[in-house]
């Protein structure tokens, strides 16, 4: 048997278990192994093209696998998990960096290739380019570093990607029909398509992020594929195409949890202050003191969490876990309903509560809970706000017009924990604030939970 | 580095594509919105696979000093991918428990 057969027999396998351990992640039972099966499918694509004839310059090789090894280590060990979208974001960003870079390489190395691995090449940097760049200000919006989270809007900016996209496109195609003597060419081709990433990028809102970092996913894992048409390896294509698949319907649920197409996501500047609703609501929220709210949480025999990004940034996750099992032990029900977009990625949610203990059964997704939500006594909704506006299901000119949300208006009492009286992301006044059965719990998400604890620990 | 495509195996190629995205639609459509956070570094860390070529962007390119520092920094970033995607999302998924062991009474 020769080498090259073996390697690729070796590349089979490798593919096989990324499938499986794809398949595996159906369930949270099987999932960890099938992320460590999938990474064993990793190791030995790596150690099998090491083993590729002809292969040089080890010294290089094992530097870059140390380098890398030890900076994925320690980020992954060190990253808060409510920080896991900006670590995604990052991840797919030096995913698409590596893309690039190799799209480079192999036309550095071999200028005059064939037009099919010119054209494969082109679109390696193309892709790498924008996921690397474009990751890199979704990570800056979400750490509200460097830009603002708010959707950056200028005159023009439609006619401006236009043009760069024709530059693009226009450019590629002169490069591609004569590569050999197109270098200065494919220099503007990978700025401008780094460029692109910065502008598809910049429109788009912090809390429209689930839907950027899912397409970005996507984008890397499409841009693995094309590197796979650049060097001609099957592996490549499929594991990179599998990546790509699963953002593509990451994208869907995500959009479609927000009623919103993704054309509008990508370039309507949503929550930018140009949008405003007609409707005025009216009335008036009606506070609650710690106490109050500590008597009727000790009556209440169906307790229901809605957590958003508030509970993020206030880390309160542990706070709202203690008070769900002193409930529990009261003799409530209690379970976690989540909507899909709350956090700034699919599942945010999920993983923090499950970081604080919340066994996965008591998880619920947005349609297991909303048919029974009128049995249930008390709603709390913890730095949540679009999810639960009501005037979604029922105002049409309100801009979430549509939107699925957690109707927790419908339970018995609903109290809502906010730090004021300020509108959400999308700038929209939330009428569930004024209902009869809304009681507002003002103050710091985390301080407000440790104090109905301390209240239920005092009796 | 082998980089001549011709007609027929970028048909082959195509025909692989197409055939693992729609087998990818189908493997993700059954994962539960649960697991999206760990789905999505752990396919994150797949998509590291450019390893790959930036392995053999290094080895296969002798007598090119730009080509192996191009090499190198794309191994890097591409271990990064792998090694802190396969790693945090173990890290996420051993969290995920069913009943915890403090509540049964």
């Amino acid at each position: 048997m020769s080498l090259a057969i073996f390697i690729t027999i070796c590349y089979i396998i490798s593919s096989t278990l990324f499938i499986v351990g794809l398949k595996r992640l159906s369930s949270p039972v099987s999932a960890r192994k099938a992320n460590q099966l999938s990474a064993v499918g990793m190791l030995i694509a790596i150690v099998a093209t090491l083993l590729t004839s002809g292969m040089m310059e080890w010294q290089w090789i094992a530097l870059g696998l140390a380098v890398g090894t030890g900076i994925g280590i320690l980020a992954a060990t060190r990253v808060a998990m409510t920080s896991m979208p900006q670590m995604v974001g990052l991840l797919n960003g030096s995913g698409g960096l590596a893309s690039f870079i190799v799209g480079w390489s192999a036309y550095h190395y071999r200028p005059g290739a064939s037009l099919l691995t010119t054209i494969s090449t082109y679109l390696a940097i193309l892709i790498g380019g924008v996921t690397l760049t474009g990751s890199f200000i979704a990570w800056a919006k979400l750490e509200e570093k460097f830009v603002t989270g708010k959707p950056i809007l200028f005159a023009g900016q439609k006619i401006v990607n236009s043009l760069l996209l024709g530059a693009l496109v226009v450019g590629g195609i002169i490069f591609c029909a004569d590569p050999a003597n197109n270098y200065p060419l494919f220099i503007t081709i990978m700025v401008l398509s780094l460029v692109l990433g910065v502008m598809v990028v910049i429109p788009i809102g912090g809390a429209d992020m689930p839907v950027v970092i899912s397409l970005l996913n996507s984008y890397s894992g499409m841009a693995g594929a094309a590197t796979g048409f650049v060097i001609i390896n099957s592996m490549l294509i499929v594991a990179g195409s599998l990546v790509g698949a699963s953002g593509i319907i990451l994208t869907r649920i995500m959009c479609k949890a927000m009623n919103r197409s993704l054309a509008n996501v990508l370039f309507s500047g949503f929550g930018s202050a140009a949008q405003k609703q007609t409707s005025e609501v009216k009335g008036e929220a009606k506070p609650i003191s710690v106490k109050d709210a500590y008597y009727v949480l000790e009556a209440a025999r169906s307790v229901v969490f809605v957590p958003g990004y508030g509970m993020a940034v206030a880390q309160a996750q542990h706070a709202v876990r203690e008070l769900g099992k002193i409930l529990e032990n009261n003799g409530a029900e209690v379970r976690y309903a989540i909507h899909p977009v709350a956090g700034r990625m699919p599942g945010h949610m999920n993983v923090l509560l499950a970081e604080a203990d919340v066994p996965y059964d008591q998880l619920c997704e947005m349609d297991a809970i909303n048919p029974i939500i009128d049995t249930i006594d008390v709603a709390v909704v913890i730095g949540a706000n679009d999810v639960v506006n009501p005037a979604a299901r029922h105002d049409k000119s309100s801009p979430i017009y549509g939107m699925p949300i957690i109707n927790v208006d419908k339970a018995k009492t609903v109290f809502v924990l906010k730090r004021s009286m300020r509108s959400g992301f999308a700038g929209i006044e939330n009428e569930l604030f004024y209902y009869d059965n809304t009681r507002m719990l003002f103050g710091d998400a985390k301080e407000s939970i440790q104090a109905l604890v301390a209240e239920f620990k005092s009796v | 580095m082998e980089t001549h495509l011709d007609p027929v195996s970028l048909i082959n190629l195509i025909f692989l594509f197409v055939i693992a995205i729609f087998l990818g639609v189908e493997l993700i459509s059954k994962v539960p919105s649960m697991l999206h956070t760990p789905l999505m570094s752990g396919s994150n860390a797949i998509s590291g696979i450019t390893i790959v070529g930036a392995l053999l962007a290094i080895g296969l390119t002798p007598g090119s000093t730009l080509c192996t520092v191009l090499g190198t920094l794309a191994v890097i970033f591409a271990t990064v991918n792998v090694v802190g995607g396969y790693l945090v999302t173990d890290r996420m998924l051993r969290m995920f428990k069913s009943k915890p062991t403090e509540n049964k009474k």
